[in-house]
């Protein structure tokens, strides 16, 4: 998924505005670009969070590293991650590959109190998992605040994002990925698990209507230091 | 009285059948370490095709700590027979071999001799419980390795990560005893009512098959009694392994989900044993020993 | 003279077997006290009770003068047992089961004291061997040794000879003679078989269905010049009580049935049988039983036997 998260910033700043060929947007999506491609690389900490009805983790440290034009790696120090199923198996590469998007304009939107274009991004390859990527774009600050994207095999999920130290650089703060959780339920004779548990239910139905959340915090931001190609490996 | 124990150990561990026990358990979870070990990949797969469709789980899954776990989710169910095995003998086996009525000539009070006897066989029982660690636990962490512990639970899945782990562990072991004690003290208070020890033996595994049975079977009817059967009680050690969240559905690292429910479990089981090891006690001095 | 062993009105029922009934008797110090009775006839039950491995229904028990219930571990530590078979831990060896037997005896004897303990009863040189191996006689004998091991007073033997070859049962017999005459040592010893107490017994005590049938000591029991007459008559009740209230009250035994008991000197015999007369008591039998093996072998090998007198 942060693969996915880094590879959106990557494709919404790299090769997808060449070769956008919608009207107007255009220019603001190579403006958004522009303004991303000062960024040659950057290693950063991370700390994420998953925010699943039915997953109960806690807070892990991540490091991401990043290099131009695509690359991306998001590291723990061992560990588990849970990550959601449609972030990560939305290929952005096939994206980047065929870059082949027609980019209309859809309005205006505000995303936390800050005015917002929305972009919609359509792939113009029908075999394409991405259906639809609707993109919320801060034409002052040329920055994406918000995106949904649509796909085939793995619903609907969306990206926000806010800024604050490196809102210079185009580089977020924090992303918040959200997707539809299925259900998941096993057969207690599975789990072996033989207690009544009426209460946890209770418990369980307040936070089952949520939807699943990750959110990465980003901090200690080192930009354009270099990062060996080892990392990515 | 620790002349006594010490005597009961002694006899015990120059059992052969003493030793049955713990070459089960290490040879089934030497098995389990063998088979994991070799093809360790598609056991994950197999136990992960129920959550696959919604989220990925990456990471080393298959850990000491995974492992320790399936090893003890499998085991515990069935540990109980091997305590049978030597607890159920205990008064049993030895009005079966005639030296009981010779014990009991000797100048010991039968409540100081019983307890004795009990006490040998919950000593017995925790030697196993440590042997079950030291094979399920510390020989996987080495062979395994350590990291998080990803649980998939009825309702929910739970990741541990790995320095919140161990500590769970030693508690889970020490329910673990806890349970375990229960399934020594009925079959010891069985071990009295019998010549030899395959009647005790059998009675006391029915009765956990039994409730174990109905612990596990989902029919409203029957859910109305789980909480009176002492098996329900007996799987609390996994409640260790669940982990609070807070507001923001962050799991609290150091937390235990329902600290309330082991309470109440181990204090059931508590009274089990204390009741089972009273009854025996008190039929025990009225007895007439005639083997 | 105090006795060691007092048993009154001692009684114990299972179900509705009445195994011990009604009985009474004592033990004196260097007594070899011998327990006769038939199989079933209540010996096992009787010396389970002396020993607290059996609750008595009622009567009382008292061993050196003390209340067994209240007095229990007291006694039993100078109390030595073998209780019928001589079941050890087959799983250890002869020298590990004296050790440990001898612990809960509650001493803590030295290696040396042990070995000299097996070497007594012959067992030194199978001392490391598991009892698996032994052979009746060697469990019998390492049962003595545990029961001796920590000095006892009072030694109680159930069926000692029990399954043992006629060497092994001569090795017994010597050892309880040793124990009485060399050690002092106050020893019951039960059987079915008259041979074995005979040779043996100072006092001995008979019963049967749980009932005492005689006590008494085996020099007066064994005498042959007593004899035991069993009395028939048409009136057996109103024989009995013209009996007590004549000078042969003293001789009265029992009355089984329609049969009355009595021990007479040989000599006695013609008298009696004028007085019978005198006293016009209807006889219809009056038969001598020449030995106390006679009158044994009636009362308890075939109940046939005595029951031909009830008839």
């Amino acid at each position: 998924m942060f693969r996915s998260i880094s590879y959106f910033l990557v494709v919404v700043a790299g090769s997808l505005s060449l070769t956008v060929q919608a009207q107007d947007m255009t220019g603001l999506i190579s403006k958004v670009k522009a303004k991303l491609d000062q960024v040659n690389d950057y290693e950063a900490d991370g700390r994420m969070k998953t925010d699943v009805a039915f997953i109960k983790a806690p807070v892990g440290k991540v490091k991401v590293y990043y290099k131009k034009p695509n690359k991306f790696r998001l590291k723990k120090d061992g560990g588990i991650s849970l990550l959601p199923r449609g972030g990560v198996s939305v290929n952005m590469n096939s994206i980047i590959a065929t870059a082949d998007f027609i980019a209309l304009a859809a309005g205006e939107a505000s995303v936390g109190g800050t005015k917002t274009k929305v972009v919609k991004l359509l792939p113009a390859n029908e075999s394409n998992d991405i259906v639809l990527t609707t993109m919320y774009i801060d034409e002052a600050n040329l920055l994406v605040r918000k995106a949904v994207t649509t796909t085939k095999e793995n619903g609907t999920y969306e990206i926000e994002m806010s800024y604050g130290q490196f809102s210079n650089y185009g580089l977020p703060d924090k992303v918040v990925f959200s997707f539809n959780t299925k259900d998941y339920k096993l057969p207690k004779g599975i789990t072996l698990e033989f207690d009544d548990t009426e209460k946890e239910l209770t418990e369980a139905e307040k936070i089952r209507n949520k939807k699943g959340r990750v959110e990465i915090s980003y901090s200690n931001y080192v930009v354009n230091k270099g990062v060996p190609d080892s990392v990515f490996k | 009285m620790w002349t006594l124990i010490q005597i009961e150990l002694f006899k015990i561990f120059r059992r052969p059948r003493t030793y049955i026990a713990f070459a089960a358990i290490t040879g089934l979870i030497g098995i389990i370490q063998f088979g994991l070990k070799l093809d360790g990949d598609s056991y994950v797969e197999f136990m992960m095709r129920d959550i696959n469709s919604s989220i990925t789980v990456e990471g080393k899954i298959l850990n000491g700590y995974q492992v320790c776990y399936i090893v003890l989710q499998i085991l515990l169910v069935h540990v109980p027979l091997l305590i049978a095995l030597v607890a159920a003998d205990m008064i049993s086996g030895e009005a079966n071999m005639g030296t009981l009525r010779l014990m009991l000539t000797k100048p010991i009070s039968r409540t100081r001799f019983l307890l004795a006897k009990f006490l040998a066989t919950v000593a017995y029982t925790l030697l196993l419980l440590i042997w079950l660690a030291v094979m399920a636990l510390f020989v996987n962490m080495l062979i395994f390795g350590t990291d998080d512990l990803f649980l998939m639970k009825s309702q929910y899945v739970v990741l541990l990560k790995e320095n919140d782990i161990f500590w769970r562990y030693v508690w889970a072991f020490g329910f673990a005893a806890l349970a375990m004690t229960t399934v020594a003290s009925l079959g010891f208070l069985f071990s009295l009512f019998a010549e030899n020890s395959i009647g005790p033996i059998v009675a006391t595994m029915s009765v956990i098959i039994f409730f174990t049975i109905l612990s596990t079977l989902n029919i409203p009817i029957f859910n109305a009694i789980k909480p009176f059967l002492f098996t329900t009680h007996m799987i609390g050690w996994k409640e260790f392994f669940d982990i609070r969240v807070n507001e923001a559905n962050e799991a609290i690292v150091g937390s235990i989900q329902n600290p309330d429910r082991i309470l109440r479990s181990a204090i059931v089981l508590v009274v089990h044993i204390v009741g089972f090891v009273t009854a025996a006690i008190w039929m025990f001095r009225k007895k007439d020993i005639l083997s | 003279m105090q006795p060691i062993v007092n048993v009154t009105g001692l009684t114990k029922q299972f179900n509705n077997l009445t195994a011990v009934q009604d009985l009474s008797f004592s033990v004196y110090e260097g007594d070899v006290y011998g327990f006769l009775g038939q199989n079933g006839a209540g010996k096992s039950t009787t010396i389970r009770m002396l020993l607290s491995l059996i609750r008595p229904g009622s009567g009382k028990i008292e061993i050196f003068g003390r209340d067994l219930q209240h007095y229990r571990n007291e006694i039993l530590t100078q109390v030595g047992a073998v209780i019928e078979k001589p079941d050890v831990y087959k799983y250890l060896s002869a020298y590990e089961n004296l050790k440990l037997f001898a612990r809960l005896s509650g001493i803590r004897a030295t290696d040396t004291r042990l070995m000299e303990q097996l070497e007594q009863v012959g067992l030194a040189g199978r001392a490391k061997d598991t009892v698996k191996t032994f052979s009746q006689g060697m469990k019998q004998r390492l049962g003595i040794a545990i029961a001796l091991v920590h000095d006892p007073k009072l030694i109680i033997l159930d069926e000692p000879t029990n399954g043992l070859d006629p060497q092994g049962i001569a090795d017994i017999r010597n050892l309880i003679l040793h124990l009485s005459r060399d050690l002092k040592k106050t020893v019951i010893v039960s059987s079915h078989l008259l041979s074995e107490i005979e040779q043996v017994a100072t006092r001995v005590l008979i019963i049967d269905k749980g009932k005492k049938i005689v006590e008494g000591s085996a020099q007066e029991l064994f005498d042959p010049s007593q004899t035991l007459v069993a009395l028939q008559t048409l009136n057996h009740t109103g024989a009995w009580q013209k009996l007590q209230n004549s000078k042969w009250s003293e001789n009265l035994q029992q009355q089984r049935g329609m049969v009355i008991l009595l021990k007479l000197d040989r000599d006695q015999i013609p008298q009696f049988h004028r007085d019978l007369v005198a006293m016009d008591i209807e006889l219809v039998s009056l038969e001598p039983r020449h030995s106390l093996e006679d009158y044994f072998l009636q009362v308890t090998s075939g109940n046939q036997h005595v029951d031909t007198y009830t008839d």
